[in-house]
């Protein structure tokens, strides 16, 4: 009836021309531009556009620039150096070795038994949450990457196709949608979309300070409780990195305990993610959460470890994570679910050989171990030479720079302003701490593993170059 | 308070009047109602009668704590009665409505509070289904427990006006009991039994009438509600460890057994030391699991057949594995598969390093190329429009998602693939509505039947998102042809909705005549966005492990939300860098897919021509490596009881494991999915033998 009204000012001749064509025409346009957005089937799903259109985070941003300038030596040595990626690729070398010597063996299987291990078994149907053998090579592994110390149980291994899928499964099975995580902050920015994309969970920041060296406090733990309480929000779990993912800190014992006294408290789960437990390169001792299960009589029920090859063994293109979960329930789920996200059967079979070859691992780990370490002393007293504070961590393939000396003001938006000095002008792209969601401005991942030994002086020199733009600015 | 008394009085009154000229209490006296009285008069009744009625509320407690059943349908009995009375009081009076009640034919029945009438009076939903409950005959105890807390939560000072109502009801179990006599504090304690729970509804008087308002109508069922939830939670604990106290951790252990209780885990703070829970949507996932597909490959597992070593294993004919040109490949990969992982300069970072979640390129461009190839290069696909995922199931997951959204619906016609239920239903939340096809029809697509389902959906308001065919159809085998794709479009067209094409199985076409969507989409000026390809690897190239799924769609914003998704299913790069190098080998892939196609329709046709001779039909099938054979003959009932019957007796009996058509959907009871891709032509006479056991017997019994 509305188009009719404008018409009444034609019929009564009181509208004029304005009234009588303008409007009906403006009205029919905008019906049919409807009609057409609304027959046209080329948007998505509701909860799928925000995907589609998800808003970059500067860490995504940059990642994606890299990919277009990356730095080379010799072919592009303009291009923008990579600090951003997690990734290790300082023992790429060994890895090459052993699969140039057996990756024919691991693949067909060697000489005579060829139905039995070979290419059959990487053709035929797999259980989706992984073949026993690759389960119990995998728990192998874990026990010796955490020191020997601890055993796991292959049948509470679920294998999945890396470890995004297995946070976002363990995600879905402990919460249901509009209930929320505690996640410490500093945390690693992938967690965002691991977590909340599709599971509808949200995160609640729980804020640590450089002052606390950012290690969790349980008073502020406890603080994020009341409030999502207060807002009637049903909080089902703390997710912890360990060894921390932008700091490279390590959780002390003590505070694990607090932690699991807290989550029995509340009845809550609490989620370790120990993706780094082979990358410690400092001397404190990391204490796993199995540890701290199997040494005291805490309800296990509630706990989940995250785990992955992608750091530790610097295969992250083979994209295997497990979940180590000691709730029965979870397992059940978790292993039902693992038909959308399974591993491949040929990287199964290989992992099988290269896992269970214990003295190539031990052999990797501890070479590993040095090679980061003595990549983190060259970036730090680089850092040092410039005059830029940094986090001492043992842990992570990760630097946490304190860079606030290069800002103006302490802010987010000064932050970011550094941050895309860094990227466009010193061409270095490092992990913004607002994209960890860190509270206090000015600090920066930098991820020293993807480079060579050159390349980090480069790096720093150019960081170098920043910090005498702020000082000649000032 | 007055006037809630004053409600009580008059509601009293009027029971009272009601019971006393009731045809069936007091079949001598009054056939009418009698005419309202004034406020005063019914005070005084109601005091008249206190003092005699007493003992009566003892015996009703008895009957409610007794295990004995006579006393429990007494009880329902009781309190459906006493609904009734209620209820037609106060509608009599408040005018809203005179229904005509129906009145017990005989005493001794139990009377049942018809749901239409509480429907009618504007009873609150929850406290409406407790007393569904309650008036329900079933004599088992909890629905005892469950009245008798729910009235004794509620019990007050006014019990004994309510109480005596009771009594009129309670003629037989009036027999005199010094016991009873002699203890008339219980009666004060804990009041009169069923009477008591007329007070719950007197308070929604208050509502029916305009007075009670917020707090009468809503505070108090839901707080009735919270009661007994919880109470429930509690007694059920109760009654597993008698002697302790219910502790909290015990309760919520149980409280998944709870009906209704274990979705909404909101109780979930009340016992800070229970076990941790898992998620609620979880529950649904982890409670399907006995369905006879993932039982027969149990028992497949467990004893599976092999030549040698174990004869009398089970045959495993209900997965669609492909071994007919799994040599072929085998023998590629021992040949190529060492530099095909690594690649010709050994460049290890190749598949160490993180590389795009959605696909190498290099692998897009092959499986494009291999797509077009299968169907004989009369479409190109283009790579940019192609999502990589780990299988098929993670295809459609992601596809259904970026579709619809939870709760909208597609449109399948059955028989369908039995996966299709987890892929869609359960992390999507996607619903499917099935589209019966018939074997009168060789179980081709009805649109009719398409067009009735859409717009039943659309009247329980249901968002139809789309429709996912197989093409080939899993489990038929037939092929759809041109003139029903074309017609598919249009409907979707006119309905504007999205179609998912299913075509795993695409180059294991045995007949002629196959013709994919992307095919009909070129062809004509359709609007293309609208139409999404699943592709699978694993089916056509016998490479099931390597779990490789396509998504191949024509709407760019589709195809962004999935690239985006692809990172919680990306396939690891060792199995990526292979198949480039499997996938570009030209002259072996036509070699491979043009004998294997010669194999898979060889064994076709061996295969049904034998179960023709068992006197079992298949649908004529073209795709695929299965037959969907007609067994409706064996069983011994034309049902789906029948049919698992059978499948049963073909598991056990006969050691097969096939796929029954209930599984897959099939309206029509009797048909089976038998995969015969995972035999060897010599394994065909084995199972052939072990068939015709069970067909003598089903034919010798009948």
């Amino acid at each position: 009836m509305r188009l009719v009204v404008p018409l009444r000012g034609i019929v009564g001749g009181r509208g004029g021309l304005i009234l009588g064509t303008f409007v009906p025409c403006a009205l029919f346009c905008y019906l049919h531009i409807r009609r057409l957005r609304f027959l046209a089937t080329r948007r998505v799903s509701e909860r799928a556009e925000p995907i589609a259109k998800a808003e970059e985070s500067p860490y995504y941003v940059g990642l994606g620039r890299v990919s277009q300038d990356p730095f080379d030596e010799v072919a592009n040595p303009n291009g923008i150096i990579q600090l951003g990626l997690s990734e290790n690729r300082l023992c790429l070398d060994l890895i090459e070795e052993w699969l140039s010597e057996n990756l024919t063996g691991a693949m067909i299987g060697h000489g005579g038994d060829k139905r039995h291990l070979g290419i059959g078994g990487i053709t035929g149907y797999q259980p989706h949450d992984g073949v026993t053998e690759l389960k119990e090579a995998m728990a192998g592994f874990m026990s010796q990457v955490m020191g020997g110390e601890i055993s796991f149980d292959p049948s509470r291994i679920v294998l999945t196709a890396g470890a995004t899928p297995a946070i976002e499964i363990l995600c879905y099975c402990l919460a249901d949608p509009g209930d929320a995580f505690l996640v410490p902050t500093p945390y690693y920015p992938g967690f965002d979309r691991d977590m909340t994309w599709r599971t509808g969970v949200e995160l609640i920041p729980v804020h640590c300070h450089g002052a606390d060296n950012f290690i969790l406090s349980i008073a502020a733990l406890q603080q994020a409780f009341n409030q999502a309480r207060k807002r009637g929000q049903r909080v089902q779990g703390i997710l912890i990195s360990n060894p921390s993912n932008p700091v490279g800190n390590l959780l002390p014992q003590k505070t694990l305990h607090d932690i699991l006294d807290f989550a029995r408290k509340k009845n809550i789960h609490i989620i370790s993610d120990e993706i780094f437990a082979g990358s410690i390169h400092g001397n404190e001792e990391f204490f796993s959460l199995a540890k701290i299960l199997d040494a005291e009589n805490f309800d296990k029920s509630r706990a989940h470890i995250l785990y992955g090859l992608s750091k530790d063994l610097s295969l992250a293109g083979f994209r295997v994570g497990v979940i180590y979960s000691y709730n029965d329930d979870v397992l059940a789920a978790a292993k039902k679910l693992t038909r959308f996200s399974s591993v491949s059967a040929p990287t199964q079979r290989l992992l099988i050989s290269l896992l269970s070859d214990t003295s190539f691992i031990g052999r990797y780990l501890e070479t590993n171990r040095k090679r980061i370490r003595k990549m983190y002393d060259i970036f730090v007293s680089g850092l040092k030479e410039i005059g830029v504070k940094y986090v001492d961590s043992s842990g992570g393939l990760y630097c946490w720079v304190d860079m606030s000396g290069l800002m103006h003001s302490h802010s987010v938006k000064e932050e970011l302003e550094l941050w895309d000095k860094l990227l466009n002008v010193a061409k270095v792209n490092a992990t913004p701490g607002s994209a960890c969601h860190s509270i206090e401005p000015g600090w920066f991942r930098c991820c020293f593993t993807t480079l060579s030994e050159g390349n980090i002086r480069i790096a720093i020199e150019r960081i170098r170059k920043v910090a005498e733009m702020h000082k000649s600015s000032r | 308070m007055s006037f809630r008394r004053d409600i009580w009085r008059f509601v009293n009154f009027h029971i009272q009047s009601s019971l006393e000229h009731s045809p069936f209490l007091n079949p001598l006296r009054g056939k009418a109602f009698p005419p309202p009285a004034p406020p005063k008069e019914c005070l005084f009744l109601t005091r008249a009668g206190l003092a005699t009625r007493q003992r009566s509320s003892v015996r009703s407690k008895r009957a409610y704590t007794s295990e004995a059943s006579r006393d429990d349908w007494k009880m329902t009995d009781d309190v459906s009665n006493s609904c009734q009375w209620i209820c037609r009081n106060i509608c009599q009076h408040t005018r809203f409505f005179s229904p005509s009640l129906p009145l017990s034919p005989a005493p001794s029945q139990p009377i049942l509070l018809p749901p239409r009438y509480l429907r009618t009076s504007l009873l609150p939903s929850l406290v409406r289904t407790q007393f569904k409950r309650t008036a329900a005959p079933a004599p088992a105890p909890w629905h005892s427990s469950i009245s008798f807390r729910f009235v004794s939560i509620f019990a007050s000072t006014q019990k004994h006006e309510f109480s005596k109502m009771t009594r009129p009801r309670h003629p037989r179990t009036r027999n005199p009991d010094p016991e009873e006599d002699s203890k008339p504090t219980t009666s004060s304690s804990s009041g009169g039994g069923g009477g008591t729970a007329m007070r719950v509804i007197v308070p929604l008087q208050g509502v029916v009438q305009g007075r009670g308002g917020l707090v009468l109508g809503s505070v108090i069922p839901c707080a009735l509600f919270y009661f007994l939830q919880l109470y429930l939670k509690r007694n059920r604990s109760r009654e597993e460890h008698p002697p302790p106290p219910p502790s909290p951790s015990s309760s919520a252990e149980h409280l998944p057994e709870v009906p209704g209780l274990q979705r909404t885990l909101s109780r979930a703070h009340l016992s800070p030391r229970g076990p941790a829970h898992v998620s609620g949507r979880v529950n649904a996932i982890l409670r399907s699991g006995d369905s006879p597909d993932i039982v027969g490959v149990k028992k497949y597992l467990e004893d599976a057949y092999d030549k040698m070593s174990n004869p009398d294993g089970v045959i495993q004919l209900g997965l669609a594995e492909n071994k007919v040109g799994s040599d072929l490949v085998r023998n590629w990969l021992v040949e190529n598969g060492r530099e095909a992982m690594l690649g010709d300069e050994l460049s290890i970072s190749g598949i160490t390093n993180y590389q795009p979640f959605d696909g190498l390129m290099e692998l897009k461009v092959a499986v494009a190329e291999f797509m077009s190839q299968a169907i004989e290069g009369a479409v190109s696909f283009d790579p940019s429009q192609i999502v990589l995922t780990t299988g098929a199931s993670a295809a459609i997951e992601m596809l259904s998602f970026c579709i619809a959204d939870a709760g909208n619906a597609f449109l399948v016609p059955t028989p369908y693939y039995p996966s299709f239920d987890c892929d869609l239903k359960w992390r999507s939340g996607v619903e499917i509505i099935p589209v019966p096809c018939r074997s009168a029809d060789g179980f081709s697509l009805n649109f009719t039947a398409l067009d009735l389902a859409f717009s039943q959906a659309k009247k329980r308001g249901v968002k139809v998102r789309g429709i996912i065919i197989s093409n080939p159809s899993d489990p038929v085998g037939s092929l759809p042809n041109r003139e029903t794709l074309y017609n598919l479009l249009d409907f979707a067209t006119e309905k504007n909705m999205h179609i998912i094409c299913n075509e795993v199985f695409v180059g294991s076409t045995h007949g002629e005549g196959f013709l994919s969507m992307a095919q009909v989409a070129d062809s004509e000026d359709f609007d293309r966005s609208r139409v999404h390809i699943i592709y699978s690897l694993s089916e056509d190239l016998s490479l099931i492990g390597f779990n490789v799924g396509v998504i191949y769609s024509f709407n760019q914003n589709v195809v962004a939300a999935a690239k985006k998704l692809a990172r919680f299913s990306s396939i690891s790069s060792p199995t990526q860098r292979m198949l480039v190098s499997l996938l570009s080998d030209t002259r072996f892939m036509q070699n491979f897919i043009r004998i294997s196609r010669e194999k898979l329709g060889k064994m076709y046709m061996m295969f049904t021509g034998e179960l023709r001779q068992l006197g079992i039909e298949c649908v004529k099938g073209s795709g695929g490596s299965y037959c969907w054979a007609d067994m409706s003959g064996l069983i011994r009932s034309y049902s789906e009881k029948g049919e698992l019957e059978l499948w049963d007796k073909l598991l056990n009996t006969a050691k097969i494991n096939v796929t029954p058509g209930s599984i897959c959907h099939c309206i029509e009871p009797g048909w089976f999915r038998f995969c015969f891709t995972a035999l060897t032509e010599e394994d065909i006479p084995l199972v052939m033998k072990r068939l015709q056991k069970v067909t003598e017997t089903c034919k010798s019994r009948s």
